[in-house]
């Protein structure tokens, strides 16, 4: 019990730190996080007051990573909200109708699904450009199938309930009992695979800036400062530490808080993570 | 009756599937005549090499074209090597392949003991510490895992190339430059599924039948062992099906940090390129191999669990 | 002399909370003892106790003794010499305590193999002779099947085989029936008992049904809140209950099953006023094709049924479950629309009008699970108020909801509270509040009882009857207890299959059945005397 708590606790503490990061860098960093200096390349840490050191451009490597948590979270809203926003109507729907509607929802999920995010992002960002915006919008697609798959299974077993059928009897529509009486008892299913897919999506984010087709400069991001410190792995293996830690990090939280998430909420839940 | 539906369900996936990669790169910005032929090309030359590729026919009657290709093996040739799609895709398989199968194996080698062991030591030290290395290796992005064991391993000690792949000429030294990027994914991937696996034996654990088969006289781990796994196997092998179409994506990354030619990274240089025809077929192959694993998954079911065939 | 002793076994969660308290009993060899019990007492934890099969988390403490050997204590490995083979348990739900994905015929001669060192070949040549012997036709056949492709009597014939495979001494049989349409039950108790007189095993038989009990033990144990409040031989506790806890499940008990015979009822009072009619419905579900070519078969869930219900009165309709009672209830209610035929309610015609709303006024249900028929989420002042939002009818909401938690016998309080803080009975009452909300003329209750301990049973049947009166409702009952219906219905139709094979007031119907059908059905509701009526 007390384990529970701890995942919890720890999960929230990690998210709230990151958070504040974003949050402050907005603001405040030690140095700027762009300033190139061809005199203080690849500095050690603490030197001249560069906490974790400089890359092989001379940049602040704290501070980078610190406005790094921006693009973090950003892409976390985006791909998570595309998802939601697409996934729950969808899964609600055909949970509600069933029948013809609900197989052409889940066999058009089926198809999406079969379509890893990865690949997605590589079309959709040949079909537009690169860029975090396109490639977060075709991570958020790939994870509306499992959304709607989430959203659909935990719906039809509320569908089944007698007080469903009773609020039929008394003349409720679909839609309202699916607001009204289905989605207040799903809630903890979805809270907690949203919190997982947010984890999922740094990943994502990190996978494909870290290839070139994400974040471009002079966006920020942690993916894109491994893409650099790739080049000088030989040379100077510290630079692929710090952003490498920072999504660790991150992804740690989000994954804590889901997991502590669905202890509190329902310890037998099932959380999608393929 | 359930195999033919499961089939139809899957020749229907793969068309819709078909249907999805062309109409996104047929959004595509810039036209592939005026890319083959540089900045400097005559606007009577790109008309002409449009109608010799056929883009000035209508998009459906491309798709089809491209569809009727697709069916007879033919997906078109490459703008920038002019080589056979089919081809060129076939040889960055004969990496792609082996590597997601070496991280697969590695990946249940790693999870399977080390969930079943996780399930045994339900609530115990040797649970949490199971549950604490699998916890930071989801977080663990896998081509970080690469960079990191590239930096342990290959620079300086020299145990395993940092790059590159020789070939199957010599298949020890093929397997070698493929040991630490199936090694990247097998710890990100080990650690999903331990957890599955830890929770499909403690789910089992809790079922009726497993009480009744202790009623009958076997220790709890000899009713797990008889009447548990077969049952146990049900979601871990759908989780395997889903497992396999990760890992594939995941090559596309971990191809990258390790520069094997793989068909990851012939996408990423055909996106580069503006190689449209490449990355069309390319993706369509990888969706087409993970649609057949699922296919596969479905029909397996039919032999170990007797209520699919009345689903 | 005594096969099992159990001394002062107290059972307990980590956190302390104590189940079972201090229970002490013997049980002679050949013996047959009954634990009866309401749900929650802690009757299966006795039970697993004595297996060493208590989930983990809890604790046994005491001495559970067979043929003088302690088993309270012993490592898994070493129980594993008894279980099975010198005692043995048959579980309430046959299809989860089978292996869905092992054929029948090695589930039932896996014990043989364990302690009787037989292969699997010589095993289930064995078992052919054990299905035989539990009254399954073709067993052969019936071995090779998997358990999804028995009928629920046949799978529990089955675990009795299971069971007895190894000549035990003791079995231990919990809620065995159940899970079991009436007709099956009956026939699966005579399974068991004849095996028992063949084996000489002795039986403990677990359940909260006490005519099960009384065909088939010797002595009971009465058990409340995990202590075992009264015990003495059958007869004498069913006869003569000293003890005001067995009183009151005695009491509990419905006439019809007390007593050998069927009390007579008067006739409702004959009437023209017909509030619903119903002519030749039909409604059926199409399941997946199984095979290329062929049609996809249907089920005929309901199959030509004609009603007429009128008025005032109170209707039943029986049947075993999948006879199509609640399919039929839900077309009453205009939940779901007939594929043939004609409804009228009270001059709505249901297979023609589109819009319901003057239906939902008029008519409301009362459904079977007091868990799945209140939404947790929302507190039991809106539950019963969301018809009258719904349904747009004016008036005071919060008066109204105050008198109707009044009707019901509900605290005042109830209104502000959820669901979750209420018991089954009390949840049901908040169900039948919500149905009586939009003040309507007819109500349809499926199963309204059947979730519910016995002696919260009587009482909620006793304030439905009242709440029909005051309230001036046509009440449609649904049940599958006959007992229950003969009790409240004034005139009553038999479903099998989706056809009304029986009709008639109750009285006729239950006292001298016309059909074969409702004749064995009546039959087989056991008596708590341990006879049959005549």
């Amino acid at each position: 019990m007390r384990w529970r708590r701890l995942n919890l606790a720890i999960g929230a503490g990690i998210v709230l730190v990151v958070v504040v990061t974003a949050l402050v860098s907005f603001a405040w960093t030690p140095f700027d996080p762009e300033r190139i200096s061809s005199t203080e390349r690849l500095l050690g840490v603490g030197v001249d007051g560069h906490l974790l050191g400089t890359d092989q451009f001379g940049r602040d490597v704290a501070s980078q990573i610190m406005v790094g948590s921006q693009t973090a979270l950003f892409v976390g809203i985006l791909a998570v909200g595309i998802a939601v926003l697409v996934g729950i109507p969808l899964g609600g729907l055909a949970a509600a109708r069933r029948g013809w509607t609900e197989d052409a929802v889940m066999r058009t999920a089926d198809v999406i699904y079969a379509f890893p995010p990865v690949l997605l992002a590589i079309l959709l960002v040949a079909a537009v450009s690169p860029g975090v915006g396109p490639a977060m919008v075709a991570i958020g697609i790939a994870y509306i199938p499992i959304v709607a798959r989430v959203t659909r299974g935990a719906a039809l077993s509320i569908f089944e309930l007698d007080y469903v059928a009773a609020a039929r009897t008394y003349g409720r529509g679909k839609t309202f009992i699916f607001v009204r009486h289905v989605l207040p008892n799903i809630a903890s299913v979805l809270i907690v695979q949203v919190t997982v897919l947010f984890a999922l999506a740094i990943l994502a984010e990190a996978a494909l800036s870290f290839l070139g087709i994400g974040a471009q400069p002079p966006r920020p991001s942690w993916g894109r400062s491994l893409r650099d410190a790739q080049t000088f792995i030989a040379l100077s293996p510290r630079l692929a530490v710090w952003p490498g830690l920072a999504i660790a990090f991150t992804v740690l939280g989000f994954n804590m808080l889901g997991d502590g998430l669905r202890d509190a909420l329902d310890p037998r839940l099932e959380v999608r993570r393929l | 009756m359930y195999v033919v539906r499961r089939v139809g369900v899957f020749l229907f996936s793969v068309l819709v599937a078909s249907a999805l990669v062309f109409s996104v790169m047929s959004i595509l910005p810039g036209d592939p005549a005026q890319v083959m032929l540089g900045t400097q090309a005559t606007p009577e030359s790109v008309a002409a090499l449009r109608i010799e590729l056929g883009l000035d026919r209508p998009i459906p009657v491309q798709y089809v074209d491209w569809l009727a290709g697709v069916v007879t093996g033919d997906l078109g040739v490459s703008i920038f090597s002019g080589q056979e799609i089919a081809s060129q895709i076939g040889s960055r398989l004969r990496i792609t392949i082996p590597l997601a199968l070496m991280a697969m194996t590695m990946t249940m080698i790693l999870a399977f003991p080390a969930g079943v062991y996780a399930a045994a030591r339900h609530r115990r030290l040797g649970d949490t510490v199971v549950s604490v290395i699998s916890q930071i290796g989801l977080a663990i992005p896998a081509f970080w895992a690469g960079l990191i064991l590239v930096s342990m391993f290959a620079v300086g000690r020299g145990w395993f190339p940092a790059n590159g792949f020789p070939g199957w000429g010599s298949v020890t030294a093929g397997l070698r430059a493929l040991f630490l990027p199936a090694l990247s994914l097998a710890i990100v991937q080990g650690a999903i599924i331990t957890r599955y696996v830890r929770s499909a034996v403690l789910d089992t654990m809790r079922e009726d039948y497993i009480r009744t088969a202790r009623s009958k006289g076997l220790t709890r781990s000899a009713a797990l062992w008889r009447h548990g796994l077969r049952n146990a196997a049900i979601p871990v092998l759908t989780i395997l099906g889903l497992q396999f179409a990760a890992l594939l994506a995941g090559t596309v990354v971990i191809e990258s940090v390790f520069v094997l030619p793989g068909l990851g990274s012939m996408l990423l240089q055909a996106i580069t390129r503006r190689d449209l025809l490449l990355v069309q077929g390319g993706a369509f192959v990888i969706v087409a191999i993970i649609l057949t694993i699922n296919l596969l998954v479905d029909l397996t079911y039919r032999f170990i669990d007797p209520r699919v065939a009345h689903r | 002399m005594t096969l099992l002793s159990v001394e002062s076994l107290t059972v307990s969660t980590q956190a302390g909370a104590v189940l079972v308290d201090d229970v002490t009993f013997e049980l002679d060899r050949g013996g047959r003892t009954g634990l009866i019990g309401e749900s929650g007492s802690g009757k299966t934890l006795i039970a697993l106790s004595i297996m060493g099969l208590l989930a983990d988390g809890l604790g046994a403490s005491g001495r559970v003794l067979i043929d003088g050997e302690d088993l309270i204590g012993r490592s898994d490995r070493a129980l594993t010499a008894y279980r099975g083979n010198s005692m043995s348990m048959i579980f309430q739900e046959p299809m989860t305590a089978m292996n869905a994905v092992m054929r029948v015929g090695r589930q039932v001669g896996e014990p043989l193999r364990i302690h009787r060192g037989m292969t699997a070949e010589e095993a289930d040549a064995h078992v052919v002779t054990l299905l035989t012997a539990v009254g399954i036709d073709q067993p052969e056949r019936r071995a090779r099947a998997y358990p999804h492709e028995l009928s629920g009597g046949q799978r529990q014939r089955a675990m009795i085989a299971m069971a007895l495979a190894c000549g035990p001494s003791l079995v231990i049989a919990d809620e065995p029936t159940t899970a079991l349409d009436v007709t099956v039950q009956a026939q699966v108790l005579d399974v068991l008992a004849a095996r028992l007189d063949t084996s000489n095993a002795a039986l403990l038989l677990i359940t909260h049904d006490l005519p099960v009990v009384a065909g088939i033990t010797e002595d009971l144990l009465v058990i409340d809140d995990g202590r075992i409040v009264d015990r003495g031989p059958t007869r004498r506790l069913f006869d003569a209950p000293q003890h005001p806890y067995t009183a009151r499940l005695v009491d509990a008990v419905a006439p019809m099953s007390r007593s050998g015979t069927i009390p007579p009822k008067d006739p409702p009072p004959p009437s023209d006023d017909v509030i619903i009619t119903a002519r030749g419905i039909s409604r059926g579900y199409t399941l997946r094709r199984t095979r290329v070519g062929e049609p996809a078969p249907v089920i005929q869930a309901v199959d030509d049924v004609d009603l007429d219900i009128q008025r005032g009165e109170t209707f039943g309709i029986v049947g075993e479950s999948g006879s199509g009672k609640t399919t039929l209830a839900r077309l009453l209610i205009g939940l779901n629309r007939p594929d043939s035929g004609s409804i009228v309610v009270d001059g709505i015609d249901l297979t023609t009008t589109r819009n319901l709303r003057p239906l939902r006024r008029l008519a409301q249900m009362v459904f079977q699970d007091p868990m799945g028929s209140l939404d947790p989420r929302l507190r039991v002042g809106d539950i019963i108020s969301e018809p009258i939002r719904s349904l747009q009818i004016p008036g005071d909401r919060a008066a109204r909801v105050a008198e109707l938690i009044e009707a019901v016998a509900l605290p005042a309080d109830s209104a502000d509270r959820y669901p979750h803080e209420f018991s089954g009975g009390q949840r049901q009452r908040i169900a039948i509040a919500r149905a009586l909300a939009p003040n309507p003329k007819i109500l349809v209750a499926d199963e309204p009882v059947s979730a519910l301990d016995m002696s919260v049973q009587t009482v909620t049947l006793d304030l439905l009857a009242g709440l029909k009166a005051d309230f001036d409702l046509t009440l449609i009952f649904i049940s599958h207890d006959l007992s229950v219906v003969h009790r409240i219905c004034d005139r009553v139709v038999v479903m099998q299959s989706g056809r009304v094979v029986d009709r008639g007031t109750a009285d006729e119907v239950f006292r001298q059945p016309s059909t074969a059908y409702t004749r064995q059905l009546v039959d087989s509701i056991p008596r708590l005397d341990g006879t049959t009526p005549t």
